[in-house]
């Protein structure tokens, strides 16, 4: 009797959540699917005929292949930030986690402000304008950096006090440099939370957009999520284009779900505290 | 941080034993610079433009007059109520639906690896493109929604182009995109209470919505708080969502703090929207600094 029940239930909720999570993916990838005079329709309805390949190669060429450009912009934003973001974090939370001193409450307490205040827009251009790193890419990987240091920090310490000292102190005995500590022993040991963090961030830095929106304008520096968004305004009428093009952004993300759902969802319930 | 590796700079020998400090004061630096620089510095600086009239070259002191044109102009307080609004619907509802779908995932229920797959994954996708999607399901007269909704013979409202509705559609969808997070948060919690406390609810004959009520809610409160500061603190900032669904739209209908800071931005009133931060640095201060306390100090009493 229990078990019929479940079986029922559970038919139920994958119905329920069929209709509510899954056709509206279903519904993109139809669109992706027509020619522009049936996407017009917006109607949940089979193509007429296969024109994938003509609209992913017609978006991939629109405004003189700027996809290309935002695929290698945000490529090269989401490598290089989550790489610093790594390092630089478990620096810190491997310090923080081991040294006790009267600094850690500040630390602390910057690690949450970091969480919780907005980032102030208009005096972060302006700063960015007087370095000279306004518009560019270095600028953009820095703020991801900054913005994003502080869950990382997060995650490492937690982690790094699960590690017993024991490990660091014989190396230190043994008389290895803390850089040769840090690198060639903490750092492999971190290496889950390290997988965590880079799963996590990457999605987060690659569908960012409001920071590249702000910080990064201009066509020569697209990043994915902003060719939607120019996109969007273009093609205002041509619908199979632009659902193609969400199609061809979610690639990336669905790929790290495939391959890394157990990291993500451990990272995002570890430290949840994200902001 | 170097300067605890420098802090009052004793005699050398002292120095030296602190140099060679296995746990290196100097390991903070690289993250110090890069988060001082690009996140401290603006916040602080943030403080004083706002009380400018600001062209980015030149700057106007005008003392508070930011601040009042935010109290005056009725767009503006329009924004800050929908903005709480906003944060407290999404969090309410993600709290509601995050709980039942995780109890739902925790028991014996067919399908799990999956229904957790399809809940999650739109937690990965891009904000922008769900926004695309979903403003094209809920056109009024083409949307699919709508069209559904009329084989049932009901006409279906305006969701996006109602002004008393506008705000709460983009809500629905962020619960839509978010909740997969709160569910696994919950999901986390739920498994971490001792299946002791079941047991003995069972022996004294408790029915499965007493379990619920008496046992499992106030054993997960850990994950409640979590959820709640969460989405309340990411709807408090919500921006991409309500840019990429209706700019705010219809009018001001759906305006919230983040949308009329990048509006003022946009507009060349960089004072104006410097303000904007402000009050919305102000505002998550003022709402989840209390709100943070309260869930804490009930998680004590337990």
């Amino acid at each position: 009797m229990k078990k019929r029940t479940s079986i029922l239930g559970g038919a139920a909720a994958i119905a329920a959540t069929f209709v509510v999570f899954v056709i509206p993916f279903i519904f993109i990838i139809l669109m992706a699917f027509k020619d522009r005079q049936q996407s017009a329709l917006r109607d949940f309805s089979l193509p007429t005929g296969f024109h994938f390949w003509e609209n992913v190669v017609e978006v991939v060429k629109t405004r003189n292949w700027m996809m290309i450009t935002a695929f290698i912009n945000s490529s090269i934003i989401t490598v290089v930030s989550v790489t610093l973001l790594v390092i630089f974090a478990a620096m810190v939370g491997y310090v923080l986690a081991r040294r006790k001193t009267r600094w850690n409450g500040l630390i602390e307490f910057l690690v949450l402000a970091g969480l919780m205040v907005p980032p102030a827009v208009v005096p972060t251009i302006w700063l960015l304008q007087g370095l000279q790193l306004f518009g560019t890419l270095h600028g953009m990987i820095l703020i991801e950096v900054a913005y994003n240091l502080p869950f990382s920090i997060i995650l490492y310490r937690a982690f790094v006090a699960t590690i017993p000292r024991d490990l660091d102190e014989a190396a230190i005995i043994d008389g290895a440099r803390p850089l040769d500590v840090f690198f060639r022993i903490v750092l492999p040991l971190l290496w889950p939370v390290t997988v965590t963090n880079i799963v996590v961030q990457s999605v987060g830095i690659f569908n960012d957009f409001t920071n590249p929106l702000y910080y990064l304008p201009g066509n020569a520096n697209a990043t994915v999520q902003l060719t939607l968004y120019n996109f969007q305004s273009q093609f205002s009428t041509a619908y199979n284009l632009l659902f193609t093009n969400i199609l061809l952004i979610t690639i990336p993300p669905l790929l790290v779900f495939m391959f890394f759902n157990r990291q993500i969802v451990a990272g995002m319930t570890a430290g949840a505290v994200k902001g | 941080m170097s300067a605890s590796t420098m802090a009052g700079s004793p005699n050398r020998a002292e120095t030296r034993a602190i140099k060679r400090s296995p746990y290196p004061g100097w390991f903070f630096t690289p993250a110090a610079i890069i988060y001082s620089v690009l996140f401290l510095v603006p916040t602080f600086a943030s403080l004083y433009f706002s009380l400018t009239r600001w062209t980015l070259f030149d700057s106007e002191f005008i003392g508070l007059e930011n601040f009042a044109q935010f109290l005056r102009e009725p767009f503006l307080i329009k924004g800050l109520i929908n903005t709480v609004i906003y944060a407290a619907v999404t969090s309410g509802l993600k709290v509601v639906v995050g709980l039942l779908l995780a109890v739902m995932l925790t028991s014996q229920i067919v399908g799990r690896g999956y229904l957790r797959s399809v809940i999650f994954f739109p937690v990965l996708v891009s904000t922008v493109g769900v926004g695309i999607t979903f403003t094209v399901l809920m056109h009024p007269t083409q949307g699919m929604i709508n069209e559904t909704l009329a084989l049932f013979g009901i006409a279906g409202p305006g969701w996006l182009t109602d002004p008393n509705l506008a705000l709460y559609s983009v809500a629905l969808v962020d619960v839509w995109k978010g909740v997969g997070l709160a569910t696994v948060i919950y999901i986390a919690g739920l498994v971490a209470i001792p299946q002791d406390y079941y047991e003995a609810a069972r022996i004294d004959g408790a029915t499965p919505w007493q379990n619920f009520w008496y046992v499992t809610l106030p054993l997960c409160r850990p994950a409640t708080s979590t959820v709640i500061t969460l989405s309340f603190i990411g709807g408090l900032r919500t921006f991409d969502l309500i840019w990429a669904m209706t700019k705010g739209g219809p009018g001001f209908a759906s305006d919230t703090i983040a949308s009329v800071i990048y509006k003022q931005y946009q507009a060349g009133f960089y004072g104006l929207s410097t303000a904007g931060n402000v009050v919305l640095f102000i505002l998550i201060a003022l709402l989840v600094v209390p709100l943070t306390m309260f869930l804490n100090r009930k998680q004590g009493h337990e």
